[in-house]
């Protein structure tokens, strides 16, 4: 029996696909200055809207084309990497820190505690939360810090919720009552019993939050709250490439593809590392 | 309350407790219940389901839930009155002098940890036993509750193990420190019938061999009369009839476990048919604990009062 427990699934498609973008996506973001065919910034109005490689017209060097100011695509894509995944990984860390820490305290010791916590996310589950961080990033001024803080700020409330409703399921199990009786002390409890039950969850739930980072990243970009414009950022891009879509469509197309590749990979990271770190699934 | 001589032998005490709701003080789920297990004993506790049983059990681990109050009585454990102690000094006697066996092997294990710590933390952690050591002890637990192979158990997740396994598991975990009284809270109620068999004998071998107390909860008389010495019968939430397991059968006092025993199925006689426990006893019961119930509420207030 133990030795058919420690043979292990192979590692899904899933994982393997979605862990190699994520995997490309964080070489760029780290060695953008090597990586990138050109200065994302230098513009040459002799090269505006070049059309990527395989359309006729297409210079070479630039793979993806050029977009209205002649700056090269690809390499705005590479550099926006950078932006998208600091976002991604702060905000979505801090959020998941604040958030599971008071699902989990707010779950297990109940009472008032709990009362307070949970009325406060039903504060915040009442505001619209794309407006709510644009008035938040509109308050607190434009900029990298603001945009992490207006995310973190917002969605630690995704792990508060989804946490407190693990912590309350186990709590109510035999096995705590049985390390109550056996002597250890309520934080003992909620450290080496209760928070290990919970922890699939968090990390799903958390490499899914970094892709919705990434997509509220884009937006605050889209409508110019993010930082400030010539900076390349995937939703300042697709913002530009919408205003000239009927004449060079790629500007926009490419940043939008990454964003949404980027996006999927992580909750299917997610979801794949969930299935593997579940001994019950395993 | 001046202990006797047979009190002031016994190894677990419980003396005139009561527990209420906390929103409804008036409404008692255990009343005045006075329970004696002597050291070495086999007690069964019997009821049927919502008499207060577990509740019973909840209280000497001090894990009763959070809408419960205990609103006079005593819990006697050894030397200690639980009750008295502040809350970490009871946790460390509990934790030192007796151990539970839960009733649902399925959620009693912890499913994201391995068997070994869930044996040995206690132990380890809790009463400084070196991790080698605890090891071993597990190892030679789980010998004695007839687990084969016990080194790739202690290896195992819960959920690789079957039911009668792991409630073997948790016999094993309940004796590893050498608790004085061991708990049984019906541990064969979520186990099919042969297993049921195998978990009640090992029960009574493991008992018998350590010479602990052992208070088992059960709602089966049969299993009472197959491995209790002495049996205190609940009824919503009182004690009606505490006796040596023979008489019990011989020479049930109380109306309400007379009518029990006369509804036990009897295998060795299948024509006969089953026969419920009558209206009128059951009415007549709930009269008596009614009467009950005015005369502590009576006493409380005069007491309030005074």
């Amino acid at each position: 029996m133990s030795e058919h427990a420690r043979h292990r699934r192979p590692v899904s498609w899933r994982l393997i696909l979605s862990g190699s973008w994520l995997a490309i996506v964080i070489i760029c973001a780290v060695f953008a200055p090597y990586i990138a065919p050109h200065d994302p910034l230098a513009q040459d109005l002799l090269l505006e809207r070049l059309p990527p490689f395989w359309v006729s017209g297409a210079e070479p060097g630039y793979y993806l084309g050029t977009d209205g100011l002649g700056r090269d695509v690809l390499s705005r894509i590479i550099y926006g990497a950078r932006i998208a995944l600091t976002v991604a990984f702060v905000a979505a860390t801090a959020a998941c820190l604040i958030g599971s820490t008071m699902g989990l305290v707010a779950g297990y010791f109940r009472g008032w505690l709990d009362q307070i916590v949970s009325r406060i996310v039903d504060i915040w589950m009442s505001f619209p939360p794309v407006l709510f961080s644009i008035l938040l990033v509109a308050v607190i001024g434009t900029g990298l810090h603001s945009v992490i803080i207006a995310i973190t700020a917002i969605d630690w409330i995704r792990f508060c919720r989804v946490v407190r409703a693990e912590t309350l399921v186990q709590t109510r199990m035999d096995y705590i009552d049985s390390a109550r009786a056996a002597g250890f002390s309520r934080l003992n409890i909620l450290v080496r019993e209760v928070f290990p039950n919970a922890l699939p969850t968090i990390v799903a739930l958390l490499s899914l939050e970094m892709g919705i980072a990434v997509i509220v990243e884009a937006i605050l970009s889209f409508v110019n709250l993010s930082i400030s414009t010539d900076d390349p950022t995937w939703g300042g891009m697709i913002a530009e490439g919408r205003t000239i879509i009927h004449f060079a469509w790629w500007v926009l197309v490419f940043p939008l593809i990454a964003l949404f590749l980027t996006v999927l990979a992580f909750s299917q990271f997610g979801e794949g590392l969930r299935d593997r770190f579940d001994p019950v699934l395993r | 309350m001046s202990p006797d001589k047979a009190t002031a032998r016994s190894y677990l005490d419980i003396d005139d407790l009561s527990i209420v709701l906390k929103h409804q003080p008036t409404h008692r789920l255990l009343r005045s219940v006075g329970l004696h297990v002597m050291p070495g004993e086999v007690r069964g506790l019997v009821g049927e389901s919502g008499a207060g049983k577990s509740m019973i059990g909840k209280t000497i681990f001090d894990i009763l839930p959070r809408a419960v109050e205990i609103v006079e009585g005593s819990v006697r454990l050894g030397d200690d009155e639980l009750l008295k102690l502040p809350q970490s000094a009871r946790r460390k006697v509990i934790a030192r002098t007796s151990a539970l066996i839960p009733q649902d092997p399925l959620t009693a294990l912890n499913p994201v940890r391995r068997i070994e710590p869930q044996i040995t933390d206690r132990l380890t952690r809790i009463l400084g036993v070196s991790k080698s050591d605890a090891r071993e002890r597990a190892r030679a637990l789980l010998d004695e509750v007839h687990i084969r192979d016990p080194e790739s158990v202690l290896r195992n997740y819960p959920h690789q193990l079957s039911g009668g396994m792991r409630q073997r598991v948790l016999i094993a975990a309940a004796f590893a420190a050498e608790p004085k009284l061991i708990v049984a809270d019906e541990p064969t109620t979520a186990l099919d019938v042969t297993v049921q068999k195998q978990i009640l004998k090992l029960i009574a071998e493991m008992q018998a061999r350590h010479g602990t107390a052992l208070l088992f909860v059960t709602h089966d008389l049969g299993v009472v009369a197959k491995i209790c010495q002495n049996v205190s019968v609940l009824y919503g939430g009182k004690i009606v009839e505490d006796t040596e397991v023979k008489s019990l059968f011989a020479r049930p006092t109380h109306a309400y476990t007379q009518a029990l025993i006369a509804a036990t199925p009897r295998y060795d006689r299948p024509d006969e048919s089953l026969v419920p426990v009558p209206a009128a006893v059951i009415e007549a019961t709930q009269h008596e604990i009614a009467a009950a119930d005015d005369a502590w509420l009576g006493a409380r207030q005069a007491g309030g009062r005074r």
